[in-house]
């Protein structure tokens, strides 16, 4: 049998850095020369997954292309809360047209740049859920089919938060908005509706699609790292908790953006060409409960008399995630 | 300027949006108490040489030890470590193996000749009368204040019960030689075969400005037990002695220890090494009620000491004992049966605790015994101005830890009143419980297991049972360590704030707050693994 020294750091990869790691091996947030591309001082609010998510992947994207990178950014909150005319938190070239065609735009961009002969300039394009999901979804397909030279950033809050907690083709089943209310048969969203975009972009086969929370930052940046790496259109969906639409407490983000993909609801993984290449597996899974019951927009299930059989639905969901993309390693 | 069409204002930067005024509360760095320190009877940092060990300087952590013990050679192998039962991680996998990490720090120190400066010379003269490990530590601290300190030990080496009392076994001589050493180069002076008989005169005689009284309980406790003089009656406490003396000790044939704390392991377990035929232990109460530590009671059963519990000795025979059968009554006290029975014996050894001689404090104005123990304030002083008292003869926990925190705070207490002043103690912080940690961020790891000699060759000798850790093994121990309430530097504020409010200092420097950015969100402090971060209203 081989035998391989493994050298025991504390915290592992787990935490943001680790002073007994050599500094080429920590994340980019622990260097204290990252770019902060979106910089204090935007108005999102108390505890924002998305403004957290959106400065991972950017500061990884900078790193990556030597800083020579410009991002399209659609409607929603990432652009209102960074962007109030004439201040911006961006320290990058950032340019936003409307709420339904960045990845349009961004093809512009790219085309552009090849025009120039900078193919050292990447191209981000960057929208919440609703603006990718639901209205850029035309531009969106289309920028893959022709195999654009873009990173597309979905920020995943399932919702039209800035608008009002609005329900978007991105919001689970039984959650609360503002258009999805908690009465009747069904409470809260419906089930068997909505759809998961990674899944279809990988139909696309494109050279590059992933999955990504904020409370896996390694994992983040080395998807962002090899999206980098790659050229034509590639896609990162990243799971960012929103305390305000939720009813979350704002310093639960990180723990959210944990629980989902701990209990098997949010599935990380990445893939190549339509293949999946690669899958976080499960460290320490939960029942789906421990995630529902820290958000007001599932207080409806929980309570006094929870709504057994909802929940099991949801739990349900979740193992079909664990079989279908493997979360449990696999003997499981 | 020109400007494009449509364009009126320059582009301007967020920074002029100072969000830090939506905060209702905010985090503030701690250093929080870490339950191991808590704990720890000398008073020991040990999360903070851990911290130093997990990097790989050893020296530093050492030196960091050393600051409150001048023993972890001696205290990574008899120390009850206390500390483990506290430590957080037991919650999550085990407890850090500390105990095994002082040793390994310890004996780097004696291999690679590390050392100790004593302070500068303020002229005074402390007398200490025990070279015990209260009366040894108290001697080493008050050398590092710059004392002149003289110990007078009335037996003909130092160490006390830690010499005289714990098998070689558990405590190699050479390790706890060097270590009394080290103290003795500082240059206190340790006058042995000399006894004091009277304390006041042999301050008056000596000029001394103070003294620490740490004679220790040498006593063993007698039970009158009807004999026919059959069977040798002996006490644990001399045959311990005796054995560090390298006398023959009669521990042949049937032997029989009566007690149930350490005292008698260490007898019964010596027995068995000086090939006993038996070596029975007898105690009055449950097994459970032992007051013997566990590790103990599982390594001599390991070794072939058998115990019969819920018995007591009646009557001494003739090659034998008389023992009566014990039950529990509803109060779970151990009430007498009236059922006897006769077992073979050839010795019957007493444990059963310790007594004081504490002759040398007669006369001494203001100094009071009671029930055989010096009776001192919070601060170890007796009722005698300009005497203090510490170890087994005040009211505490009897283990040589204890011994060494009374001799420390003793040192500091009588280096104050030398200076005329009155020592403040430093509010203690709020403890690193359990539940502020987020362990999600600890890598899994079980606990290095130490290596144990193998029964066979435990009883055919006084060779040492438990055996060192490795470096890499050290360290990986060191490294388990989740650093209870104290930063890191794992950088996870750093990272996880989503309006980069926290400012990286720099390796070592940890870590500051951007009050005019920070809004409050509290994301920093739930994902601090360790705790170091408190959530404070803000005053509005
Ligand atoms: C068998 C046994 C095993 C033990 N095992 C452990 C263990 O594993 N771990 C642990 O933590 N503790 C253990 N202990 C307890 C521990 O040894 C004592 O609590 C500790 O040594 C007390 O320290 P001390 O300095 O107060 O007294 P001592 O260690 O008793 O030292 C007192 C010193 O004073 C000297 N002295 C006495 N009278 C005079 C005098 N008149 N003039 C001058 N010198 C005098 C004595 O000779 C002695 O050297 C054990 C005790 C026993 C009996
Ligand atoms: C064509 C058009 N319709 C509606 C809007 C109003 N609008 C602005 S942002 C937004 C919702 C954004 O939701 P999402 O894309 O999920 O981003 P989030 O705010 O949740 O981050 C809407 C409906 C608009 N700007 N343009
Ligand atoms: S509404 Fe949600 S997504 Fe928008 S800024 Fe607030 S927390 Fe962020
Ligand atoms: S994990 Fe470390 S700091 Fe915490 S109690 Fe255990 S040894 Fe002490
Ligand atoms: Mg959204």
């Amino acid at each position: 049998m081989e035998t391989q020294i493994i050298k025991f750091y504390q915290t592992g990869s787990f935490a943001v850095g680790n002073r007994l790691l050599d500094e080429s091996q920590r994340s980019v947030q622990a260097n204290m020369r990252r770019s902060n591309s979106l910089n204090s001082g935007h108005r999102a609010c108390q505890g924002c997954g998305e403004a957290l998510g959106a400065r991972y992947a950017i500061d990884a994207a900078m790193q990556a292309t030597s800083n020579q990178l410009i991002a399209v950014n659609a409607t929603g909150c990432l652009e209102v809360f960074s962007t109030p005319y004439p201040e911006t938190s961006w320290q990058l070239p950032w340019i936003h047209s409307l709420f339904g065609n960045a990845a349009a735009v961004a093809t512009g961009v790219a085309a552009a740049m090849r025009v120039k002969g900078r193919q050292d300039v990447r191209v981000i394009a960057q929208g919440g859920d609703g603006g990718t999901t639901d209205i850029g979804f035309g531009c969106l397909s289309g920028m893959f089919e022709r195999n654009d030279d873009v990173l597309y950033i979905c920020y995943d809050n399932e919702g039209y938060m800035n608008t009002g907690v609005q329900r978007s083709s991105a919001t689970p089943p039984a959650a609360r908005t503002s258009t999805t209310a908690a009465i009747g048969e069904e409470p809260g969203n419906g089930f068997g509706q909505g759809k998961f975009v990674p899944a279809i972009a990988m139909a696309h086969e494109i050279p590059y699609v992933a999955t990504a929370s904020v409370a896996y930052l390694r994992d983040l940046e080395a998807k962002v790292h090899r999206a980098m790496s790659l050229r034509g259109a590639r896609y990162l969906h990243i799971f960012v908790p929103c305390p305000l639409g939720w009813g979350a407490a704002s310093e639960d983000t990180i723990r959210l953006a944990r629980l989902v993909v701990e209990t098997g609801l949010f599935p990380l993984f990445e893939a190549e060409h339509g293949e999946v290449t690669g899958r976080y597996q499960i460290r320490h899974r939960v029942p789906v409960e421990e995630y529902l019951r820290l958000q007001k927009r599932y207080s409806h299930l929980l309570g006094k008399r929870p709504a057994v059989a909802t929940i099991a639905r949801i739990q349900a969901m979740a193992e079909r995630n664990i079989r279908r993309y493997g979360l449990l390693g696999e003997e499981a | 300027m020109d400007k494009l069409f449509a364009i009126t204002l320059d582009v301007g930067s967020s920074l002029a949006n100072k969000t830090g005024t939506w905060r209702t509360y905010r985090p503030v760095y701690v250093d929080r108490l870490p339950p191991c320190n808590n704990q720890c009877p000398a008073g020991e940092n040990i999360q903070a040489w851990l911290y130093l060990a997990e990097e790989g300087r050893y020296e530093d952590a050492w030196r960091k030890i050393m600051e409150e013990n001048p023993f972890p050679a001696i205290m990574g192998r008899v120390c009850y470590h206390t500390c483990e039962s506290a430590c957080n991680r037991g919650a999550l996998d085990e407890a850090v193996g500390i105990n095994g990490v002082e040793r390994f720090l310890g004996d780097q120190a004696i291999k690679h000749e590390w050392r100790i400066e004593p302070g500068s010379p303020t002229g005074r003269r402390v007398l200490v009368v025990g070279a015990g490990p209260a009366g040894l530590s108290c001697a080493y601290h008050l050398a590092r204040l710059g004392h002149a300190v003289t110990v007078l030990e009335g037996a003909d080496k130092a160490g006390g019960m830690v010499r005289y009392s714990i098998p070689k076994y558990r405590m190699p001589r050479e390790k706890l030689n060097q270590e009394i050493k080290r103290i003795a180069d500082m240059g206190v002076e340790i006058r042995l075969s000399s006894p004091v008989s009277d304390l006041a005169a042999e301050m008056k005689k000596g000029r001394y400005d103070a003294a620490f009284v740490a004679v220790g309980a040498q006593l063993g406790r007698h039970l009158p037990l009807p004999s026919s003089g059959g069977v040798a009656v002996l006490d644990a406490v001399q045959i311990l002695r005796d054995l560090e003396h390298e006398e023959a000790v009669p521990l042949r044939g049937r032997v029989i220890v009566y007690g149930g704390g350490n005292t008698a392991f260490d007898v019964a377990r010596s027995a068995v090494r000086l090939g006993a035929l038996e070596s029975l232990v007898v105690y009055r109460r449950t097994r459970e009620k032992m007051p013997a530590h566990r590790s103990e009671i599982r390594e001599a059963l390991e070794e072939g000491v058998t115990l019969r519990c819920l018995s007591t000795i009646t009557e001494v025979g003739t090659g034998a004992v008389t023992i009566e059968r014990m039950e529990l009554d509803a109060k779970g006290r151990s009430q007498p049966t009236g059922e006897r029975e006769m077992i073979p014996a050839t010795t019957v050894v007493l444990a059963l605790g310790q007594d004081t001689d504490l002759g040398l404090l007669t006369g001494v104005p203001g100094l009071r015994v009671e029930n055989g123990l010096v009776q001192v304030d919070r601060n170890l002083a007796t009722g005698a101005t300009g005497i203090w008292a510490g170890g087994d003869i005040v009211p505490a926990d009897r283990n040589a830890t204890v011994a060494i925190g009374h001799g420390k705070k003793a040192a500091r207490q009588i280096d104050a009143w030398l200076r005329g002043e009155v020592l403040r103690r430093p509010a203690k912080p709020e403890l690193a419980s359990a539940d502020m940690m987020n362990t999600w961020y600890y890598s899994d790891a079980p606990r290095a297991i130490r290596p144990i000699l193998e029964a066979v060759r435990r009883t055919s000798g006084f060779a040492e049972v438990v055996g060192d850790y490795d470096e890499g093994t050290a360290l990986y121990e060191a490294r388990r360590c989740m650093s209870c309430g104290n930063c890191f530097e794992c950088d996870n504020c750093y990272g996880v704030c989503p309006d980069n409010a926290v400012i990286k200092l720099g390796p070592g420097e940890r870590f500051e707050f951007n009050y005019d950015y920070c809004k409050g969100c509290g994301v920093c402090i739930s994902e601090c693994p360790c705790g170091a971060i408190r959530r404070v209203p803000e005053a509005i």
